[in-house]
């Protein structure tokens, strides 16, 4: 283990893990709007916002699958670490975090049953860009509507007829933020 | 002892991270009830160890937290909640509706419209609302799973057959972006229009029952009806005696042995910042 697997985590964790959630809450509770994330150092290739998500809402309980470069040595002793999470396979995992390119195909990712939608996967995207334009979304949590740089739309509209069923997608930019609940209608 | 003998809002950071997971799933799929691990909390259920729960899990040191119950600041149980997290997480409080960022209520909705960056915070008694009608926990998911809600139809009927109108005044079960049928806790129905397209996050806290749902910003909760026996959220017929509002809930409070009452405000804040207004009902001081 190398000393930077210990570094990097919360200074102040159940502080800064509050406002962290207060940030995934307001994104996931407004569909396409961007909030800042901050506060965690992971190691490459993983965000800062990536590294608080994982933080604030991964533990033993939770099991995650790496994808594509974040499945790495440094990434995976530095879970370790700080949250416990055991990393496992796309079929079993609580959490997936990857570039949408590793993550596809998303077939492979736990939809919920009819009984317990909650039981659905949450994907962490590690997107290159991440601004309020580009896809049209609309439904829950949003006014009329609202835009996001979606990595494409045809998965989002997909994954929307599934509803009550569907993975939840969070979108993490550097230390930034935004979110797409199952909900959300996507043009 | 001090609140450094308590971690950050009292739970422990795995507690939080659990309830935190399921508020986001809540908000991902409105009205459906998530099930989450409900802890012990130092206070016994019915008194609110559901949305205490989900305050903590929510709760920022920057936040200034309000309580009420059944609109009251200053009551027992309200009082209590606000020492508790005083105490605990060492936020700010208050009484005003509008500087509050939290606001955790027992079966009320303030009556000041609440606004984007605001977290209403229900305590919950009874999630479901088909357990009257179904008591098996197995049959109520399948229902809701298949979307299964005539029996509650049936019983908003039944009411009209023997009252003449759906004699439901509390509790009033809504369905949430046409989809799950949910209870929105005991607020009087008075206070469900209020539900739907709301600006403020709402999140509904279970604590015996073991259950957490959401309604996110902006969706639809229709209250259910009949198309001859629409919806109405009615109230006592009277104007407030201490502020004179027209449009507020109210209390009917006894004054003396002789049958002597008068209607106040629920919202205690609501009336005492019209009174400070200057607005005055017909017993007002």
């Amino acid at each position: 283990m190398q000393a930077h697997t210990l570094e990097g985590g919360f200074a102040a964790p159940p502080r800064e893990a509050a406002q962290a959630f207060r940030s995934l809450m307001e994104a996931m509770a407004r569909p396409g709007t961007i909030h800042a994330l901050a506060g965690a150092s992971p190691p490459a290739p993983l965000s800062p916002a990536a590294g608080a998500v994982l933080l604030t809402l991964v533990d033993g309980t939770t099991p995650v699958h790496l994808a594509g470069a974040a499945d790495c040595a440094e990434v995976r002793q530095w879970l370790a670490f700080h949250t416990g999470a055991p990393v496992v396979g796309p079929a079993e995992a609580a959490f997936a975090l990857g570039t949408w390119e590793a993550l596809a195909p998303l077939d492979r990712f736990a939809l919920g049953t009819p009984e317990y939608p909650d039981r659905s996967a949450t994907l962490i995207v590690e997107l290159p860009h991440l601004a309020a334009e580009g896809a049209v979304l609309s439904g829950p949590g949003i006014e009329t509507t609202a835009a996001l740089s979606l990595p494409e739309t045809r998965a989002f509209s997909e994954n929307r007829r599934h509803y009550p069923l569907g993975r939840d997608f969070l979108f993490t930019c550097g230390a930034r933020l935004a979110a797409l609940p199952r909900s959300t209608e996507v043009r | 002892m001090t609140q450094d003998a308590y971690n950050f809002a009292y739970l422990d950071e795995e507690t939080k991270r659990m309830v935190r997971r399921a508020i986001l799933k809540a908000l991902a799929v409105p009205g459906y009830q998530v099930p989450f691990a409900s802890r012990e909390m130092p206070m016994p259920y019915g008194w609110g160890t559901g949305g205490v729960q989900v305050s903590a899990a929510v709760m920022t040191p920057e936040d200034r937290f309000k309580v009420i119950d059944q609109g009251a600041d200053d009551t027992t149980n309200a009082v209590s909640i606000r020492k508790f997290f005083e105490r605990t997480a060492g936020v700010a409080t208050t009484t005003r509706t509008e500087e509050a960022s939290v606001i955790q209520t027992r079966h009320r909705i303030p009556e000041t419209p609440l606004r984007e960056g605001q977290i209403l915070v229900y305590q919950v008694p009874i999630p479901e609302p088909l357990r009257f009608l179904e008591p098996r926990e197995s049959e109520t998911r399948k229902m809701h799973a298949l979307q299964e809600y005539g029996l509650m139809h049936v019983k908003l009927y039944e009411d009209i057959s023997r009252h003449g109108h759906i004699a439901t005044a509390y509790a009033y079960p809504v369905k949430v972006e046409g989809r799950y049928v949910m209870d929105p806790s005991p607020i009087p129905k008075f206070d469900n229009p209020k539900l739907g397209r709301s600006a403020a996050i709402q999140l509904f806290g279970a604590g015996r029952e073991q259950r957490i749902y959401a309604l996110p910003p902006f969706s639809a909760a229709e209250s259910l009806d009949f198309e001859d026996h629409p919806f109405d959220p009615s109230k006592a017929d009277h104007p407030c005696a201490l502020c004179g509002s027209e449009d507020s809930y109210l209390d009917e409070v006894i004054t003396d042995d002789a049958g002597g009452r008068i209607f106040v405000c629920s919202d205690t804040d609501y009336c005492e910042t019209r009174q400070a207004r200057g607005y005055r009902g017909k017993d007002a001081a």
